[in-house]
């Protein structure tokens, strides 16, 4: 069990552009950390940096109190369950557990109780004779995770171990590895692209984009108070809705115009916006924040705007709606009972107290602190 | 008279149509097919003809050999003789030069997959200094013909032999020197320099192909490089060490041309050399010839047959991906 800290830490390739740029992060013991971002964001590259697979081009990477910058990978105290689970072909289940171990010349008596162990907590007791070809991809994966688990390291390292696994199989493992999480209390790092999976299983998500930190924070914070647009974006199923729009005065209160609906502004946000009254802002609203007319729930505050439907997706418990206006497309979320049909137009509410408001031209949000100085922030609050 | 009933007609036709639908698609598909089979059987009986005719002829009485084509011996299998296979055996040394072969072919095809083996995984997996510069070389040593190296090599050999003298001492059990001309380890050590490039770069493309994953997950699991080699690379690597094992064994098993420059003494002979000399001692003794080439063809003949169950096996399966 072990916290890592990430210093300043940079990864150049030959082609010299950074793939993890000046990274400072803590991740405390025990926390359940989930690194998120596109491709090529440099999440996985940061943990490859931590597993001692990449050399760093610059700044220092700690677990514990360890410096382990020029420490080999085996002497780290660091499992890694990879995307292609990587299990030895030739090996029986049982001599891939055993493979770390009987390197490290456990006795071997020790080594069956382990491995016996993690099979039985991961109910794979029945194939330990078996090779990795005979075995589906869910118990494959639940291999990888066992040849993890018997080496009790003190940092767990999942580099998008879902992937290969079908839709159902996939959430299925997903609390698998939350529980497995609770049980074994050790530090959890864990990369994917799947922001479902980072909101699902994170106690804490990193947003990175281009080889740097967009946002640190929980998943509500994150989905509640998301810094710039790229987590605006990134962060939510389907994705947040951005509108250009200008703020403008009307009747003594502040509102913002988009060119083909008005929105007014909450109070608690009137003052952050006021320095931008008359310049651009972008408008960010969640396709959920949009409800049917017809089915707003109660206590909202709304403001009503009419779409045509383009496109429908009914999902039974709700419907995703294509809408479109003055040829600007934008989704929602609405009751699955809306009568809506492609070609209708329609009334939705729009909920203007969870609106977004970004700076265009920075991309941040308006009214939350800059990035950067939010990151440092929380990696002190979060150093032990 | 009784009326046929209509019901059960009909289900009789619908039910025979579908039946002689596949008849005729079958038909048809074997039809489609037939000329591509003869055309492959054609091409097989063409390319086994001069080989059964060898065979044919290695069981044939020398008299008749000279007089009637091997396709007699259909007629009257009966004539078919052992005498061949005993002459080439007891009289020509035929038999002490199968052991020589064997001498000269496993050292010298183990030695160049264990080199190449070290070689190849220190190419595809390790980082050093001109690393792809070096394999470059390495492989443009593939273009160099073997003719050229004949004489520098001897030379270089006898030069070794004048300058440490207790080299060219006998060697117990085997014969002939310890290294250099007339000498076992010499020829190995030849062989061995001649098939490396080609080795090397078999094997460095094949683990090269080798998933990234397994090796990281090994060192995470604290494995050397040697140890990954040993218990990861060579184990997966069957396949393609079995290939370089047949093409090593077969190359060195039918090399004429080494054996005769570093091997002179007849003592020390491989099959090919003897064979040859057969010709030159027996000038048309044809059906020996034909019993010699059969007694050097049946141990390549094996080994392949013993590994060629590598090739279809697919032995990666089941260990990336789902």
């Amino acid at each position: 069990m072990a916290s890592v800290t990430f210093d300043k830490v940079t990864k150049r390739f030959d082609s010299g552009l950074p793939a993890v740029n000046d990274l400072n992060l803590v991740v405390p013991d025990k926390e359940f950390l989930v690194l998120v971002g596109p491709s090529g964001s440099g999440k996985s590259t940061a943990l490859r940096l931590l597993a001692g697979l990449e050399e760093i081009t610059e700044g220092r990477i700690f677990i514990g109190d360890r410096l382990v910058n020029n420490i080999p990978p085996k002497d780290r105290d660091i499992a890694m369950v990879f995307q292609s689970y990587a299990l030895y072909p030739h090996m029986t289940v049982y001599d891939n557990m055993a493979f770390g171990l009987t390197l490290r010349k456990l006795p071997k008596e020790e080594i069956r109780r382990r491995v016996d162990e993690a099979a039985r907590i991961l109910g794979i007791e029945g194939f330990l004779k078996r090779k990795p070809r005979a075995l589906s991809g869910g118990q494959r994966q639940r291999v990888a995770l066992g040849r993890a688990i018997v080496r009790d390291p003190a940092v767990f390292l999942f580099d998008e171990p879902l992937s290969n696994l079908d839709a159902k199989l996939r959430v299925q493992t997903r609390a698998e590895i939350s529980k497995l999480h609770l049980r074994l209390g050790t530090t959890f790092i864990y990369v994917t692209h799947d922001q479902v999976e980072a909101m699902t299983m994170a106690t804490r998500i990193v947003v990175m984009n281009q080889g740097t930190i967009q946002q640190v924070g929980t998943p509500q914070e994150l989905y509640d108070r998301p810094r710039n647009l790229f987590v605006a974006g990134f962060i939510g199923s389907p994705a947040m809705n951005f509108f250009d729009g200008t703020v403008v005065q009307e009747e003594g209160a502040l509102a913002i115009d988009t060119g083909s609906f008005k929105l007014p502004v909450a109070k608690e946000k009137e003052k952050q916006l006021s320095a931008y009254l008359g310049g651009k802002v972008t408008l960010g609203i969640r396709p959920e924040n949009i409800h049917s007319a017809d089915f707003t729930p109660m206590g909202i505050r709304s403001e009503i705007v009419e779409g045509e439907v383009e496109v429908t997706e009914s999902l039974g418990n709700e419907e995703i709606l294509y809408l479109s206006r003055d040829g600007k497309q934008f989704l929602a979320r609405v009751d699955p009972r809306t009568d809506a049909r492609p070609g209708q137009t329609i009334r939705v509410a729009m909920d203007f107290e969870r609106l977004h408001t970004f700076d265009p031209e920075r991309g941040e949000s308006i009214g939350l602190p800059a990035t950067e100085e939010k990151v440092e922030r929380e990696a002190e609050a979060a150093s032990p | 008279m009784a009326r046929p009933n209509p019901t059960a007609s009909g289900e009789t036709a619908v039910r025979a149509r579908p039946v002689g639908l596949q008849f005729g698609a079958t038909v048809r598909r074997v039809a489609g097919r037939l000329p591509l089979h003869l055309s492959i059987i054609g091409l097989v009986a063409l390319w086994s003809i001069p080989t059964i005719a060898l065979l044919v002829s290695s069981f044939r009485d020398p008299g008749l050999v000279v007089t009637s084509g091997w396709w007699n011996a259909i007629k009257d299998p009966f004539s078919l003789t052992l005498d061949n296979y005993e002459t080439v055996l007891d009289q020509n040394g035929m038999a002490r030069s199968f052991l020589n072969s064997l001498i000269i072919t496993i050292p010298s095809t183990l030695l160049t997959i264990l080199v190449a083996a070290f070689a190849a995984y220190a190419f595809a997996w390790m980082k050093f200094p001109l690393r792809n510069f070096l394999f470059l070389v390495m492989v443009g040593l593939l273009v160099v013909p073997l003719q050229m190296t004949l004489i520098p090599v001897l030379k270089l050999y006898v030069s070794l032999n004048e300058w440490f003298g207790f080299l060219g001492h006998d060697v117990p059990l085997l014969g002939g020197r310890w290294f250099g001309t007339n000498s076992y380890a010499g020829i190995w050590v030849a062989h061995t320099a001649y098939g490396l490039p080609f080795a090397v770069y078999l094997l460095r493309n094949f683990f090269g192909g080798l998933p990234r994953d397994l090796f990281e997950s090994a060192y995470l699991d604290g494995a050397s490089d040697f140890k990954v080699f040993r218990r990861i690379v060579l184990p997966l690597s069957m396949p393609a060490i079995a290939a370089l094992a047949i093409f090593q064994f077969l190359w060195v098993w039918n090399d004429l041309l080494v054996a005769l420059i570093f091997l002179g003494d007849p003592d020390r002979a491989p099959m090919t050399l003897t064979i040859t000399n057969l010709v030159s001692s027996f000038g048309t003794s044809y059906q020996l010839l034909t019993a010699a080439a059969f007694i050097s063809m049946a141990l390549p003949l094996v080994v392949f047959f013993a590994l060629q169950r590598y090739f279809v096996q697919g032995i990666l399966a089941g260990s990336v991906k789902g």
